[in-house]
């Protein structure tokens, strides 16, 4: 395939099919959200010591939650399309404004656990293939069913235990240190030594799985017929490896990249929530908890369109791999 | 070429290494023992195997399955998959040097530049994710010092010698987006490339369609005059043979059982096994015509038409369409054997599908026994399935694996309404029907070989016993030996039970066996139909008398014995 006009109809098409989905997903999200009990002004209330029926009832006709449910979700859609995701009453802020200053960290953690479980996972994967049945292969290989089979939050707080409170190398917790004022790469060091672990935490699973993916899909495709004429040819295998296996046997991890992507927010919330990391998990989590609906309805909204993006993006990088892939 | 000296000369063909010529071999395999791993069924692949190329000729080794032959390809080119499979004795002498003995390295400047191969499916033997002209000109880089200008040139020039149209759009297609002949000749390009002093060939053809073989059997063997190479081809068909051996290797289990002269092993085989095998290849003079027209017509297919739409979605209209059939007219009178002969692609399948309606037609009209099935709803069709049976070509996955042979058989009569122990007891009477041991009943599939599966296919077709049968290419999965035997049954079976026959083949010989009447099927639409005799012998239709010239070995009579 080309980056030709033919991608960027298919593009243009992707995107507008994702309309209906996303807006799917908003009535989906609203209407659950209607059945939990409880609503913002009963919180405000309850966090008060209590409060008369009369107050309450005044909170709810401000927050414009008396109205009927259908009244509701079509102002609220019709907010939506309109770009504007409400005000959240609990934090006195408009949603949008809230949101979009902790989309930041967040794709910061995304996009450094996606880089480190698919690199790390191919490459893990690539040196058990090469070696395997050798201490090399038993290694790695054990190492990622153990990697596989543990909890997130568990591993969180023992790489917490061993690298910040034992060794004192890595900081505990939030995405920066706010009183030393760091500039420029300072800065960048800074918030690359608070990275290290939400997103060792975060990426262990998928990196351990991609490690098996592309040990198995290595192991596969050295049994094709390609490579029989490959070496046919003279090849070393070496070359045999790095120049025909390498890029068939991505593919599969490819591919579960992209279901990734979906889960890396869930996982998030309880991940940023362990290291104070502030970004859109840690915000959802306060949010539900708070029963403040506009600001978690926003932040599932923007979730939704990420991963949207995010699929439509590793369809791309899919058919930049594979010639097979045909985009009409 | 073809049509070698008649009669033998006389001479016992001993399984020596001579091939009658004094003249150095390019390529000498002396004792080659190969080792299969504990498990396997036995103990060598290849035994004690002694065999000579010379330059400028085209070795054949013939043999069915598991004879061994491909073992002996990868044994000289250093390709066994070792550990399990390996060599233990024997010498592979390449302009005087033990190839066995040979380095890694050493075998790595050898393969490609020297002796060169070509494999069986050229769409898995290449690389998906490359290009066909990066897959060629690397074969030029890791073997030759020459500038990104010259290996272009080299490549063109090659391309154009294997008579790739367009060779610039060749070069940079992927693998999937030419045919299948492309694929080949673009394979015997890259094998060429460096004029290697040998081509192994293993089975170049079995995977092409029956004009697409011809033309690259034509090609091999022009290109291997053109640079005097030696061939070493590999393949399990008599009639490739005949179209283009010099000499002629015959292997069972690992064993060379005959070796000589194209002319000597073809026309005057010595080795009992030879002549089974040879005995077993169809010939191609039709069978006499044994029904009369007088029979009454048990299927009509009216404008049967069957379009594939591809790449409709929400936000678009369907783009391509693809017609497999075409408005396609047949009848079929009671107890005779229409053939339907075409092309991969030319709709013989589909066309068999929809008149079972395992696919729903487009348009057109099949009737049965005078019911029209078309005109019936799928509820209303079910009591009617019975009367059309289905023999599928895998026999490796058209059986159930966890249901043992007796239940496969009884599974349609019972569904019909027969009380399950009668329709097991039949079903034991079936296998009787089919030559199998009825103490097989029990068995589970996998237990079979690929001839035993097929005959246990039929029997489960017969088990409803249907007014037609609808074989769909049921031997072209099976070994020659095995495939006479298969299609003795079906015509003995179908000559007591006098039924009515539906047979799909792309094989002309298998066809001419068989059938009483062919229709020749191109791009969905039957271009020539009648008696198989007249339509041998006085083909109407340009294609019908193209696919006739393409059959290999046309020109040779397999003696008979």
């Amino acid at each position: 395939m080309a980056l030709g006009p033919k991608t960027a109809v298919y593009i243009v098409r992707r995107l507008a099919q994702a309309v209906p989905v996303v807006i799917g997903i908003v009535v989906l999200n609203f209407l659950l959200l209607q059945l939990a009990p409880g609503d913002a002004a009963t919180v405000l209330a309850g966090e008060a010591g209590g409060a008369p029926p009369e107050y309450v009832a005044q909170l709810r006709e401000r927050f414009g939650l008396d109205r009927p449910t259908h009244v509701q979700l079509l102002l609220y859609l019709k907010n939506v399309l309109s770009l504007d995701l409400g005000y959240s009453f609990r934090n006195s802020m408009p949603v949008s404004t809230l949101i979009l200053g902790r989309l930041g960290p967040t794709l910061l953690l995304m996009g450094a656990t996606l880089l480190a479980s698919v690199l790390c996972g191919v490459l893990l994967g690539l040196l058990a293939a090469t070696a395997v049945n050798t201490w090399r292969d038993r290694v790695i290989s054990v190492a990622a069913v153990i990697a596989y089979a543990t909890p997130l939050f568990w591993i969180g707080l023992m790489l917490i235990l061993l690298f910040s409170i034992k060794l004192e190398w890595l900081p505990t917790t939030g995405m920066e240190d706010v009183v030393a004022f760091n500039e420029g790469w300072d800065r960048v060091l800074d918030i690359a030594r608070h990275l290290v672990l939400p997103t060792v935490t975060l990426s262990l699973f998928y990196m351990a799985l991609y490690t098996r993916m592309m040990r198995a899909a290595m192991l596969d495709q050295r049994g094709m017929d390609y490579v029989v004429t490959a070496r046919s040819k003279g090849l070393s295998e070496r070359l045999i490896t790095y120049r025909h296996v390498l890029r068939n046997a991505v593919l599969p991890v490819v591919t579960m990249a992209g279901v990734q992507v979906g889960s890396l927010l869930g996982g998030s919330v309880v991940v940023e929530s362990v290291f104070a990391w502030p970004g859109l998990g840690q915000l959802a989590f306060q949010s539900l908890f708070a029963r403040d609906f506009n600001l978690l309805l926003g932040i599932f909204f923007l979730s939704a369109c990420l991963v949207v993006l995010v699929n439509l993006a590793v369809d791309l990088v899919y058919l930049a791999l594979d010639p097979r892939i045909n985009v009409d | 070429m073809s049509t070698p000296p008649a009669a033998a000369n006389g001479r016992g063909g001993p399984p020596a290494a001579t091939n009658g010529v004094d003249e150095p071999a390019l390529l000498a395999v002396q004792g080659l023992n190969v080792a299969l791993p504990a498990w396997a069924d036995r103990e060598r692949a290849v035994s004690d195997l002694s065999i000579q190329l010379l330059p400028n000729q085209i070795v054949c080794v013939v043999g069915e399955s598991g004879s061994g032959k491909s073992v002996l390809a990868r044994a000289i080119m250093g390709l066994l998959p070792a550990p399990h499979v390996h060599v233990t004795g024997g010498r592979v002498l390449f302009d005087g040097e033990d190839l066995l003995q040979a380095t890694p390295g050493r075998m790595r400047a050898v393969r490609g530049a020297r002796i060169a191969m070509i494999f069986q499916e050229p769409m898995t033997a290449l690389n998906p994710l490359m290009t066909i002209g990066w897959q060629i000109e690397e074969m030029v880089e890791i073997h030759l010092v020459l500038g990104a200008r010259e290996r272009r040139a080299r490549i063109l020039a090659l391309l154009e010698e294997v008579r790739l149209a367009d060779p610039e759009r060749i070069l940079r297609a992927y693998p999937h987006e030419i045919s299948g002949g492309q694929r080949q000749r673009a394979m015997i390009a890259m094998a060429l490339i460096l004029e290697p002093a040998i081509l192994i060939a293993d089975e170049p053809t079995t995977a092409l369609d029956v004009t697409t073989q011809a033309q690259i059997l034509a090609l091999i063997k022009e290109l291997q005059r053109k640079h005097q190479t030696g061939v070493l081809f590999i393949t399990h068909d008599f009639g490739v043979v005949a179209e283009i051996a010099d000499h002629v290797a015959v292997m069972r289990h690992g064993v060379l059982v005959e070796i000589g002269t194209a002319a000597q092993v073809l026309n005057a085989p010595q080795h009992e096994y030879t002549r089974s095998l040879i005995a077993a290849v169809p010939a191609l003079a039709p069978r006499a015509k044994r029904v009369t027209d007088a029979a009454p017509v048990v299927l009509e297919v009216r404008g049967m038409t069957k379009t594939f739409a591809s790449g409709a979605g929400w936000f678009s209209r369907a783009r391509r369409s693809v017609p497999a059939v075409k408005a396609v007219e047949l009848a079929l009178r009671r107890g005779h054997t229409l053939g339907l002969v075409g092309e991969s692609g030319s709709g013989k399948s589909t066309l068999a599908r929809c008149i079972i309606r395992l696919i729903e037609p487009d348009a057109g009209s099949v009737r049965l026994a005078g019911i029209d099935l078309s005109a019936l709803t799928r509820r209303e069709l079910r009591p009617h399935r019975k009367h059309i049976q289905m023999v599928f070509q895998d026999p490796f996955g058209s059986l159930n694996p966890r249901m043992t042979v007796v239940q496969l058989i009884a599974q349609g009569p019972i569904t019909h309404g027969v009380a399950v122990p009668e329709a097991l007891a039949r079903a034991r009477e079936l296998l009787q029907l089919v030559r199998l041991d009825p103490a097989a009943a029990d068995r589970f599939p996998h237990e079979f070989s690929g001839g035993q599966r097929q005959r246990i296919g039929i029997a489960r077709a017969l088990a409803l016993k249907p007014l037609l049968l609808v074989a769909d290419e049921p031997v072209s999965a099976l070994d020659v030996s095995v495939q006479a035997q298969v299609l003795q049954l079906l015509a003995d079976i179908r000559d007591r039970l006098e039924l009515t026959m539906l047979f799909i083949t792309h094989d002309l010989r298998v066809a001419a066996q068989v059938c009483d009447e062919i229709a020749v099927m191109r791009q969905g639409e039957i271009v020539e139909t009648g008696p198989t005799a007249a339509v041998f012998a006085d083909p109407q239709h340009p294609y019908t008398r193209e696919l006739l010239a393409a059959v290999p070995g046309r020109n040779w009579v397999p003696p008979r014995f």
